[in-house]
């Protein structure tokens, strides 16, 4: 039953991949042959890597031909298991590394997701540095940048960068596909500490709960107590009617997110840089996120080049109530925190009624007061999340209140 | 079978390079020749047509008339770089003459040199002493050259020709504009290059001096970066370059988010160091990350109202800016890479053309590279000591040439922004394939994955040490590297046929390069 199944890329363009091709065989073992840019470095490593891998999936006679450019250890197993699969779809041993202690990290359902760095799954050459920009979150996709008959092979590459890439304490974050293949997706990344999952084209809150119940019974299976948060993103008129009740249709929902390149060629618009044709969509998207208590993120800037047009579009999107944008290029990533960040007459207003609100509480006050004026509690709020975010930004250093008692003795002044 | 000596680096070295003796690298500022400086011999300008006209029909009337004989000495330059034509035909007159056994002696050579290698095979060049990459590259490293290669810094190329370590019998020097005379200069013709500094040596202490020309003027040619009075011969040809090779139109600044990850920080860490202040000076080139370096530096510098006093070049078109918008007062340039850097040069009195005898030179009293105070890099491997390699890619094979790499080493600051590795190959190792700068003079490795910053360089850790800049032991991102490409690399499996010596600032012989296999 001599069978056949090729997974990966070669030719002298491709970076950090490879290209592996197993023919199965009855009998005579293993032939292995390797060619590799790395080969008078690495050679002896990925044969070993290879051979290692064959019999974790119980492969005892194939002929392998393994063309490298530099792929790392994480990509080459991957593209492995791919080619035996393929190969042999009836195989459903794994080929998994050990997980690295870089990839044991937790998250937080109220963290900053002001940056989410999209990476497409099948492109492990974009995985290894991408925690090096500081995204707050990365987003391996499997979805719309991974082509319909590749999606099984970046489903091992993805599993495999979950085990391996340092993400450098980014929130990890996979996106799934619509319908069946993203259950099937579920079933590679669940066990894989992954933090958040993009569901794609929520229409209905029904599309969450089957994400969420589809989780419970993968980790019910395997004994995982780990929490996964969900982000459903609105990418329909329809999903945009419903906004609210998506984002409230499981506890583990943290953020929606609104995905405007479908949207708006679902209601037969232009998509313009001045975004007319989807305001409302967007502040049903900020309103029904904060209805639901979690966060509004918004869309993608997909000009790579134009980061004056990336930051206007990210102080608009703050000035709506969005706390978070999409990023399809790692230079966006600063622009996008900067943008974000409170200003510095945020800041200086924050600080001083942060600083009233102290004295207030040391004093056994029930009335914060600033000068002439009553602080509501409401107001009060916003300024310890202004000065949270601009201690996380940077622009605060962490000892501010003496170097404002000091500056200007007691805390008082107009607003 | 070469006899190898070890060196203060702990490096073992030829005795003997090509039958002359050679002297192992002994330290940094430890080897001081003694004697007089060479000399071409003594010219009368009588023997000289007195109307000034030096023309000759062609480049083998040219050699012939200059004696060319076997084994005899033949430089040129690369101002233009990968669009040279007269390397190629200057030795397909050589063959014509029936000469054998030549030494070539050029400041580079590039891929377009290929056609030597014919040469090489029919004995009319023995071997080649300049920096080989591409096909020249791996002929060398195959162990297929009769000679053994020598790789100098264009300054130790320049100590080379001055203590007579190398004596030159007839210099060829390509010349985008010259008069009759042998004036010559770089900076205007169809391929104009900027500069001619790499030939300055050459045109002075050759035996024999031939300029060759594209771009014929009447006397005077003004300005003479090359003076006619040390010239011999002039030959005129219908083209002596591709004028898109020589330079290109526009200077491209990497797209790679890493590679400008890293120039970002290397600019930042100038910064929190303290060097970028009002006088400051800064050197770096025309690669990716040392390009968007200075335009992070740049902007960093308007933001702070900061000016340069200089940069030195390679200039780009971006360092142009730079003086044009006063930035800097001047642009002391060694080679320029792109048209607006050529046209900068002609029409700026402020955009200065220097040499490897201003800038390099080991046997000046006093260069310029040592006053620059901060100069940026790149390398092929560094090592947990800081030494590094700039000449053989990790599997020993030869890559590029030293330039004026070793040199820029002894700028206050010496910074290599570089990536902590490529593919899977590992930038950041136990020890490098082959050294070409001793870690004691590198202060700073910038790689995306964290600064390091030479023990030695107390000062500089203090000065940094309230920095936001992700500073980590070299030992420590070198063993992350290690954990990403799954494990050490293996070394490079070589033969003992020696087939390039490394030569130090001085003269002396700090590594070599041994035989690969062959694909």
């Amino acid at each position: 039953m001599p069978s056949r199944g090729e997974a990966g890329r070669r030719g002298d363009l491709v970076r950090s991949d490879c290209w592996i091709e197993v023919e199965l065989k009855d009998s005579g073992g293993v032939t292995l042959e390797v060619q590799s840019k790395v080969g008078v470095l690495y050679g002896d490593e990925i044969e070993s890597l290879v051979t290692a891998g064959l019999i974790q999936m119980g492969v005892e006679n194939a002929t392998v031909s393994v063309v490298d450019q530099g792929a790392l250890p994480f990509a080459l197993a991957a593209r492995l298991e791919a080619a035996v699969r393929r190969a042999d779809p009836a195989r459903e041993v794994p080929y998994l590394l050990p997980m690295s202690e870089r990839c044991v990290y937790g998250s937080d359902p109220e963290r900053q997701r002001r940056s989410r760095l999209y990476l497409p799954g099948n492109e492990p050459k974009f995985f290894i540095n991408a925690g090096l920009h500081k995204p707050d979150g990365v987003i391996l996709d499997l979805e719309d940048s991974v082509a319909p008959r590749e999606k099984d092979a970046a489903r091992v590459m993805v599993r495999n960068a979950l085990r391996a890439v340092d993400f450098v304490g980014a929130e990890r974050m996979v996106r799934i596909n619509q319908g069946e293949s993203g259950m099937k997706d579920l079933e590679w990344i669940v066990p894989q500490n992954v933090h958040v999952i993009l569901i794609p084209k929520v229409e209905h809150p029904r599309q969450v709960d089957k994400v969420q119940n589809r989780i419970e019974d993968i980790q019910r299976e395997l004994g995982l107590k780990n929490t996964i948060f969900l982000m459903p993103i609105i990418e329909s008129a329809k999903g945009a009617w419903r906004a609210l009740e998506i984002a409230a249709a499981a506890d583990t929902v943290v953020a929606l997110a609104i995905g405007l390149e479908d949207y708006t060629a679902d209601i037969g618009a232009e998509r313009t840089l001045a975004g007319r044709e989807s305001f409302w969509a967007r502040s049903q998207v900020i309103n029904g996120a904060r209805a639901a208590g979690v966060q509004p993120i918004d869309t993608v800037f997909s000009d790579v080049t134009d980061m004056e047009g990336l930051r206007a579009s990210v102080l608009e999107a703050k000035s709506l109530g969005f706390v978070g944008k999409g990023c399809i290029h790692p230079r966006q990533i600063a622009v996008v925190h900067e943008a974000f960040a409170p200003t510095e007459a945020e800041i200086g207003r924050a600080k001083r009624i942060v600083l009233a609100f102290e004295k207030a509480d040391r004093e056994g006050l029930g009335v914060v007061s600033l000068g002439s004026k009553m602080i509501d509690p409401p107001v009060v709020k916003r300024a310890l999340n202004t000065v949270a975010a601009a201690l996380a930004a940077g622009k605060l250093p962490s000892d501010w209140r003496e170097a404002e008692e000091a500056d200007s003795g007691t805390p008082e002044g107009s607003l | 079978m070469t006899n190898l000596v070890e060196n203060a680096a702990g490096r073992f070295v030829p005795a003997e390079i090509n039958g002359e003796s050679a002297v192992a690298y002994q330290g940094i500022g430890k080897y001081h020749p003694t004697g007089r400086k060479a000399a071409p011999v003594i010219s009368s300008c009588s023997d000289y047509p007195a109307d000034g006209d030096k023309v000759v029909a062609d480049l083998k009337t040219a050699l012939a008339n200059a004696d060319l004989k076997d084994g005899m000495t033949i430089s040129t330059h690369h101002h233009l770089r990968n669009g040279d034509f007269v390397a190629n035909q200057l030795f397909d007159a050589a063959a014509e003459l029936g000469v054998k056994d030549l030494r070539w002696f050029p400041s580079a050579s590039f891929p377009c040199h290929a056609p030597i290698i014919k040469h090489l095979e029919a004995g009319v060049v023995h071997h080649i002493e300049g920096s080989m990459n591409g096909p020249l590259g791996d002929y060398c490293s195959e162990g297929r050259m009769r000679g053994m290669a020598v790789l100098r810094s264009h300054g130790g190329r320049y100590q080379a020709v001055q203590d007579g370590e190398v004596h030159i019998d007839i210099a060829v020097i390509a010349a985008p504009t010259a008069d009759t005379f042998g004036n010559a200069t770089g900076d205007r013709g169809p391929s104009g290059c900027g500069l001619l500094g790499f030939a300055l040596a050459d045109s002075q202490y050759a035996e024999h001096v031939i300029v060759v020309t594209d771009n014929l003027v009447p006397f005077p040619c003004v300005p003479w970066q090359i003076q006619g009075n040390y010239v011999d011969q002039v030959v005129v040809l219908d083209s002596i370059g591709d004028p898109h090779k020589i330079v290109s139109g526009t200077t491209q600044i990497t797209k790679s988010p890493d590679r400008l990850l890293i120039a970002e920080m290397t600019a930042q860490f100038c910064v929190d160091a303290g060097i970028v202040r009002d006088g400051f000076s800064f050197q770096a080139g025309a690669g990716g990350t040392a390009l968007s370096f200075a335009l992070f530096l740049r902007d960093l510098m308007r933001d702070q109202k900061v000016k340069a006093r200089f940069i030195r070049g390679g200039s780009t078109q971006y360092l142009v800016e730079m003086l044009e918008e006063g930035l800097t007062d001047y642009i002391l340039d060694g080679q320029t890479f792109d048209l607006v850097g050529v046209r900068s040069m002609r029409e700026n009195a402020n955009h200065v053309n220097t040499s490897p005898f201003t800038s390099y030179n080991w046997h000046g009293k006093g260069n310029f590279a040592s006053m620059v105070e901060v100069v940026v890099l790149g390398a092929t491997e560094v090592d947990v000591d800081f030494n590094a390699n700039v000449v053989t890619h990790s599997d020993g094979r030869l890559l590029h040439g030293i330039g004026g790499w070793q040199n820029c080493l002894f700028s206050q600051c010496t910074i290599l922004p570089i990536p902590s590795f490529r593919d899977r190959i590992p930038v950041l190792v136990d020890e490098v394939t082959t050294l070409c700068g001793p870690g004691e003079l590198i202060d700073v490795i910038v790689t995306e994955r964290g600064i390091a910053i030479n023990p030695l360089r107390r000062d500089l850790i203090e000065c940094l040490h309230n920095s936001t800049l992700p500073i980590r032991p070299i030992a420590e991102i070198k063993a992350e590297v290690e954990e990403i490409c799954g494990g050490p690399p293996a070394k490079p499996e070589v033969g003992e046929k020696v087939v390039a010596a490394i030569k130090w600032v001085d003269g002396t012989v700090i590594d070599c390069v041994k035989q690969v296999p062959t694909d």
